[in-house]
């Protein structure tokens, strides 16, 4: 009952690359990275791809298939048609490094200008609810593959990359101000260094999610709501102009 | 001589999982110049695969937990082989680990009054486990990450180390190379911690990740470091056994700390029938009693009844449900059963268990909230390791220290579920302090360029051969060996013959061929590995060889018991020359007070 697949896969640096043809046998349950796999065992020793936990926890294998960014470990081969060559690229919104491997440190740059968690002065153990938890512990799903970066087209068409931080960052972003215990103010960070105007909420972040964390409704419309209140709110605008800046 | 970058730092730590991350951030915290270097990118490492919680006795869900029951359950569930000194360190400062991890940012999930809430695993007295749902490591990961690029840690990314430099038996930096361009660089440094994680890759059935190739282990026996408790591996009792593609992932022990039971192929509850007779007592006897603390732990009250059998000890229960299959009462994909779906409601299973859900969902279309989950032992975790002193995870080798999982001493013959995450916070902590002093306490060592150049050259020798041995053929060899002879069971005439297989398969490794360029070269990267898995999987089967017991994950069908004098020692494995010695070593002694608390019920 071997059934074969026929796969399509990028090979390849940032300056050139070709889709190369590679047959491998299908077995039941398989999913895309096992056929990268299988490829890599046995035809292809140097094809760089990333992964690691290959249960959809770690965020590593994130490409391009059929031209839909997956995570490779979780996206099962019995959903394409059988026959048929499935395509696979590597996220097109970041410079290839080789192959399906892309160079993401911008990301990282990115996360370091997110200041940190700042709990309350002298406090030995936080107390919050489970309700309170609720709300961030969404956001704190995210397992980083970035696959809601390289489909944001501020990023994708437009390259605001020293401009813009990514839906990835206003989850990061919403999950430390929506903490019930954190002290810090990240608005205008949000506003200014991240760009969050430049969002115009199309939702493409919330549909690739394989966290299924709702991006657009619960971290970007919210921290939309906060900039809008803290900046461009006319009574406060007032306020600001009789009394100085503090709000 | 070859080209290599060079770069300099006061402590390296190698490995950018729990362990790795605590020790940066704590080296950091103490003034040195501190590099974090880790294989894959980070914020991926194992960690992020943690699940089911971390262990520290709080006391917020059972107010009679403390450290003395956690140390004694750690000693328990390790058959006393444990180093007890890091077993009392761990208990004692587990709590203000996760205290800190709080402040930090981590959100666990919370109790009815606010606190951190605690669920039960196997060998815990009482609930001890600080979680988020089933995804905790990723939360201790996060959290770690996200402070750590805030406290001026150097990261490298995804680059490997291969070799300790020493000077004059002291280390003195370590070589690697850049995995994206192919590029050599030495660190030049005082101290380097070891937190690489495990051994996994050897097994064929695993849970672990690529990353999970014994680099530290087998770095440490290079430099002439001790390794300690090298028998003992642990086979988790539930991975996922179909389909094929997912064979060996990790479904929690939450699963069953959440009220899930474990049903051979007859749908009978086999554990009653496997309570060991150390823990004779201490487990329901009856299907009815173990329902009926599960009742009240899910009401948050105060169990009448003793704790179902399912929460054994890992060991314990990988061995009852390799049983059932062997003795033809197996699930039809050669498993057992776990069921949650007719104990708790779909809705409370997707919110605490939402990741086992989604798992199944997607890969094995299993919907766990209707239907029970096909599972088997998976290879998970390795209990052996560098031998560290127990205050300061030093090694044998000045200047050299582990933390986490690659150290050993910590859990003795089997861990128990949730020590791991605790393990690492506390003694990744302890390394990168420690390491840093020893840096400010000693004065630059020097790089032996020769060192460099045979590490360099050594690297390089897979591209020379003109035709060899495929990496990738010889690796699946490798796990297949060491899961058919070297696995949850073992005789002697199986570990002979997997010392003979391990020398054949050493041959063939050195032989292996590497096609394409040094960039980003996957199979040149595994050719490399080849080395490490096989000289520490011959130090798993020379020290399985030489304990003839049964104890924890170590189980010799041709010596079943456990045996008193055999419990006086841990294993030793050194290097000496080209070949590996196994040596005992007396465990130390306790002191009385903690004698006491091991013999009080």
């Amino acid at each position: 009952m071997t059934t074969t697949a026929h796969l399509k896969i990028f090979r390849g640096d940032a300056q050139q690359g070709v889709m190369v043809d590679y047959q491998v046998p299908v077995a039941p349950g398989m999913v895309v990275l096992d056929a990268v796999h299988a490829v890599q065992a046995t035809q292809a020793p140097d094809l760089a791809v990333r992964w690691n936990c290959k249960a959809g926890k770690c965020g590593s294998c994130g490409g391009e298939v059929n031209g839909k960014p997956r995570l490779m470990c979780m996206d099962r081969m019995d959903k394409y048609p059988a026959g048929e060559p499935i395509t696979i690229r590597p996220l097109k919104t970041f410079p290839v490094i080789k192959d399906l491997a892309t160079d993401v440190s911008w990301n990282y740059s990115v996360n370091k200008s997110v200041p940190a968690f700042q709990p309350p002065p002298g406090q030995d153990e936080l107390n919050f609810s489970q309700a309170e938890a609720d709300r961030v512990q969404e956001f704190r799903k995210c397992i980083e593959c970035f696959l809601c970066q390289n489909v944001c087209h501020v990023l994708r068409e437009h390259e605001k990359y020293d401009d813009f931080g990514g839906p990835r960052f206003f989850v990061r972003v919403a999950g430390l101000e929506m903490h019930p215990q954190d002290q810090a103010d990240r608005t205008g960070l949000v506003k200014d260094d991240l760009g969050l105007g430049y969002c115009n909420i199309t939702k493409c972040c919330t549909e690739v999610c394989p966290e299924s964390i709702a991006i657009t409704d619960n971290a970007i419309i919210p921290l939309k709501e906060r900039v809008a209140d803290r900046f461009y709110d006319p009574l406060r605008a007032l306020w600001r102009l009789l009394f100085g800046s503090k709000s | 001589m070859s080209k290599y970058q060079t770069v300099d730092y006061d402590v390296v730590v190698v490995g950018a999982g729990g362990a790795g991350l605590r020790a940066a951030i704590e080296a950091s915290a103490e003034g040195a110049k501190t590099a974090l270097v880790c294989k894959s990118l980070l914020g991926k490492a194992h960690t992020v695969m943690a699940e089911g919680g971390v262990a520290a006795a709080l006391a917020n869900v059972e107010s009679r937990d403390s450290w003395q029951t956690h140390f004694r359950d750690t000693m328990k569930g390790g058959k006393f082989l444990n180093q007890w000194r890091m077993a009392q360190i761990h208990a004692q400062e587990a709590p203000e680990r996760v205290r800190e991890l709080e402040r930090w940012g981590a959100v666990f999930d919370r109790t009815g009054d606010g606190r951190i809430l605690q669920r039960n695993f196997g060998g815990h007295t009482y609930p001890r486990l600080a979680h988020v749902g089933d995804r905790t490591g990723l939360e201790i990961i996060r959290t770690l990450q996200d402070k750590g690029v805030h406290d001026g840690i150097d990261v490298f990314m995804e680059c490997t180390i291969r070799r300790i430099l020493l000077d004059d038996g002291r280390v003195a930096g370590c070589f690697g190379y850049h995995r994206e361009s192919g590029r050599f660089v030495v660190f030049q440094t005082k101290a380097v911690v070891l937190a690489t994680g495990g051994i996994g890759r050897c097994w064929q059935i695993s849970s672990n990740s690529w990353e999970y190739t014994a680099d530290g282990h087998a770095m440490a026996l290079w430099a002439g470091a001790d390794l300690i408790d090298m028998e003992f591996v642990q086979f988790h009792p539930t991975g996922m056994v179909w389909p094929p593609s997912v064979q060996g992932t990790l479904i929690t022990e939450g699963v069953r700390g959440e009220g899930g039971v474990l049903l051979n192929g007859n749908r009978e509850r086999f554990m009653f029938r496997y309570i060991p007779e150390m823990f004779q007592g201490e487990f329901a006897e009856t299907e009815d009693e173990a329902t009926r603390w599960i009742t009240a732990v899910v009401a948050g009250q105060r169990p009448d009844a003793r704790r179902p059998p399912e929460l054994l000890t890992r060991d314990v229960v990988a061995r009852a449900i390799r049983r059932e299959v062997r003795e033809g009462r197996g699930s039809p994909h050669g498993g057992v059963f776990l069921d949650i779906a007719s104990r708790r409601t779909p809705d409370v299973i997707k919110k605490k268990l939402p990741s086992m859900y989604h798992q199944f969902k997607e890969l094995a279309d299993v919907d766990i909230t209707r239907e029970p989950m096909e599972v088997g032992p998976t290879c998970h975790y390795m209990m052996g390791g560098v031998r560290v002193h127990s205050e300061t995870q030093e090694s044998t080798v000045p200047g050299l220290f582990a933390a986490g999982e690659v150290a050993g001493g910590m859990h003795g013959s089997n861990r128990l579920g949730g020590n791991s995450l605790s393990d690492l916070l506390v003694f990744g902590k302890r390394a990168g302090e420690h390491a840093a002093h020893f840096a400010r306490s000693h004065s630059a060592a020097t790089i032996d360029e020769r060192q460099v150049n045979a590490a360099a050259a050594e690297a390089l020798a897979a591209f020379d051969s003109a035709q060899g041995e495929n990496p990738y053929a010889v690796h699946e060899e490798l796990r297949a060996l060491m899961q058919t002879y070297v696995g949850i069971v073992r005789t002697e005439e199986d570990l002979q013959h997997a010392l003979e297989q391990l020398q054949s398969l050493r041959q063939r490794a050195a032989r292996a061929k590497v096609g394409g360029n040094i960039q980003y070269n996957p199979g040149w990267h595994l050719a490399l590995d080849l080395k490490n898995m096989i000289d520490i999987s011959e130090a798993v089967t020379r020290a399985a060889l030489v304990r003839q017991e049964s104890r924890g994950a170590h189980t010799r069908e041709d010596y079943p018991d456990t045996s008193a004098e055999w419990g006086k020692y841990n294993l030793i494995v050194r290097q000496s020359g080209a070949t590996l010695t196994v040596d005992k070593s007396s465990l130390p002694e306790m002191p009385d007070e903690l004698k006491q608390l091991l013999k009080s019920e």
